[in-house]
């Protein structure tokens, strides 16, 4: 079953435009929920297999959305002291490929300066890297136009030499880009779990003295991990700002981390398809409700959804379902119990 | 016979508690060393000194030559010098299987290679299979082979140490230090463990270890260090040991106390 349903959901998504038509509502919300979903798997990497928590994850997401965009758009920044920065525009994927870098590069900065001493230290550092991060996109408004947001970035162009070029700047052409940058995360994240590296991670998570003690160096692999968490983040943010077309410096809204952690702990931290069913249920559920309710009253059911499913399966959903499945396969054989008062 | 480790007049103190005043002994290659003494006599401090866990106010200690000062534990273990933990020996949520797998981890990372990549890359494939069948080898070796599939953290107490050797053997080293490893054993397992302990020795493996199952020790120990109040206070064979006086007053003026309590609170009970 484990490697039987990504596969059976990615020719479901693959296949769904086809059935349902090019309904722009759908298709937009089947791309912001993609492209939140790609975030929510980048944060699992960190908080699932690592057991460190980034409530600054947003940041990453927005430098990725930043530096992208400003790549393509090109600027022109008065240092002061006389330094002028002119940048001309670049084409859209190189801003892409900018943005992952840049973003993974922050995460090396989070992840040297924080993993030293974890826990509670990180949550700290990295909300207070977002906020700072947000700050400046709100007030260098020479580089940013901050509140007044950056308008006109251009919709990703790709090309294979001798076969053309296409702009992606419908809906559908956004949805399969996001659709195959996600796979392409997925399948990263699932490579590295499955290996060497997702052993130190979890040995790390589960005992760190005895993983210390087989020679596992724990800075290095969690910040490892930081930079391929952030990197993935970063071009979520930029796949946001290139079909969006604009950005502000609401992007680094403290409430989208947390639509992320709830995403990844309802889904199931610390396993591969969890932020994806998470992903794909808290991201999809407006679009099931708004024809019987006001958004008022939206919020009130995704709380409630979200208690109800960490009431019925307090490791989320994707462990839960699968506790449940082997329970079934395994019920031949009832063991027979001991009443726990009797055994003495 | 040469000093494979060497604690060199090691201090450790917490503040103003003096956890080990001034320790100084080797270990020689090819040994099996005992480390005993009191409940608080600093056997555990010595070890997170010798393991890079904990640095030492004073003095340092030498593998191989090397002067472990400022290295962390991870690049010890690395040196080829191995440990195991006197309570949480194993990863508890993994299969016993895939905690020798974690304890593999040194394998397969050759020099000048990014394993990361390779990961993505799919390169691991080959290596991945090599360091499973050397999992399932160790598990064999220290007899753990049925219980490959189950919960590491669900073993019986005894098992659990097994897991922890397994683990430190898997790193390939020259020495292994054992925290008390045959606590939470029985007699017929303490048995299979010493037989075990010999086992590795025989690989070329020196051995130090501390407990407190003072018939095992005996059995098994070329040399005894015993330790009192941090400070070493005597050193030889069992047999010396098990006559030296300073040793005799160490463990019984402490076992005479406490009877003279337990004495004590009866007498106040019945009055």
């Amino acid at each position: 079953m484990n490697r039987l349903l990504p596969l059976a959901l990615l020719a479901g998504l693959v296949a769904m435009p086809l059935g349902l038509g090019t309904n722009p509502y759908l298709l937009n919300a089947l791309i912001v929920t993609g492209i939140l979903t790609i975030g929510a798997m980048s944060l699992n990497l960190l908080l699932g297999f690592t057991g460190q928590l980034s409530l600054g994850h947003i940041a990453f997401f927005g430098i990725g959305a930043y530096v992208s965009a400003l790549t393509s758009l090109g600027f022109d920044v008065d240092l002061g002291l006389g330094l002028r920065v002119v940048h001309e525009p670049w084409p859209a994927w190189v801003g892409f490929l900018l943005a992952t870098v840049a973003a993974g590069g922050c995460g090396y900065l989070i992840g040297r300066l924080s993993f030293r001493v974890r826990g509670a230290y990180f949550v700290i550092v990295t909300i207070s890297f977002a906020e700072v991060v947000r700050l400046v996109a709100l007030n260098w408004v020479e580089l940013t136009q901050g509140p007044l947001a950056l308008t006109n970035i251009p919709p990703i162009t790709l090309g294979l030499p001798g076969l053309g070029m296409w702009t992606l700047k419908t809906k559908l052409q956004n949805y399969y880009l996001v659709l195959t940058v996600g796979t392409l995360c997925y399948g990263v994240i699932a490579r590295l779990v499955g290996g060497r590296f997702g052993r130190a991670m979890r040995g790390l998570k589960e005992n760190e003295s005895l993983a210390l003690s087989v020679g596992i160096n724990a800075t290095r692999t969690l910040t490892v991990a930081a930079v391929i968490s952030a990197a993935m983040a970063g071009a979520a943010g930029s796949l946001y700002a290139h079909y969006l077309r604009i950005i502000d410096p609401d992007v680094f809204l403290f409430a989208t981390t947390v639509t992320m952690v709830i995403m990844v702990v309802a889904g199931g931290k610390s396993t591969l398809m969890g932020p994806v069913v998470g992903g794909l249920i808290f991201g999809l559920l407006p679009v099931a409700l708004r024809p019987v309710m006001a958004p008022e009253a939206q919020w009130i059911v995704y709380g409630l959804v979200l208690i109800v499913i960490l009431f019925v399966m307090p490791q989320g959903i994707v462990p839960g379902l699968s506790a449940l499945l082997s329970r079934r396969q395994a019920r031949p054989a009832p063991v027979l119990e001991v009443n726990p008062a009797v055994q003495r | 016979m040469s000093a494979i480790l060497s604690i060199e007049h090691v201090g450790v103190r917490f503040g103003g508690l003096v956890a080990i005043a001034d320790l100084h002994f080797d270990v020689h290659e090819g040994e099996i060393v005992s480390l005993i003494g009191p409940n608080g006599a600093g056997k555990t401090t010595a070890f997170n000194v010798m393991t890079g866990f904990l640095k030492p106010s004073q003095g340092e200690v030498r593998f191989r030559g090397t002067s472990l000062r400022d290295l962390p534990p991870h690049a010890i273990t690395r040196l080829g010098l191995a440990r195991t933990f006197q309570r949480t020996s194993v990863f508890p949520d993994d299969t016993v299987f895939d905690n020798v797998m974690i304890g593999l981890h040194r394998m397969g990372a050759a020099a000048g290679r990014v394993p990361v990549i390779d990961a993505l890359l799919g390169r691991a494939a080959a290596g991945e299979r090599v360091v499973r069948a050397r999992a399932e080898a160790l598990l064999e070796w220290v007899g753990l082979a049925g219980r490959a599939h189950e919960k590491a953290g669900a073993l019986a107490y005894g098992e659990q140490r097994l897991v922890g050797v397994a683990l430190a053997l898997a790193t390939e080293p020259t020495m292994l230090l054992l925290d008390e490893p045959v606590s939470g054993m029985n007699a017929s397992e303490t048995r299979v463990f010493v037989r075990l302990i010999r086992q590795i020795r025989e690989r070329g493996v020196t051995i130090l270890l501390v407990e407190h199952d003072m018939p095992m020790v005996m059995e098994v120990s070329d040399r005894i260090v015993v330790l009192n109040y941090g400070r070493l206070i005597a050193e030889g064979p069992p047999d010396r040991i098990r006559t030296d006086p300073a040793v005799i007053k160490a463990y019984l003026g402490q076992g005479s106390a406490a009877r003279q309590a337990a004495a004590a609170i009866k007498e106040a009970a019945h009055a």
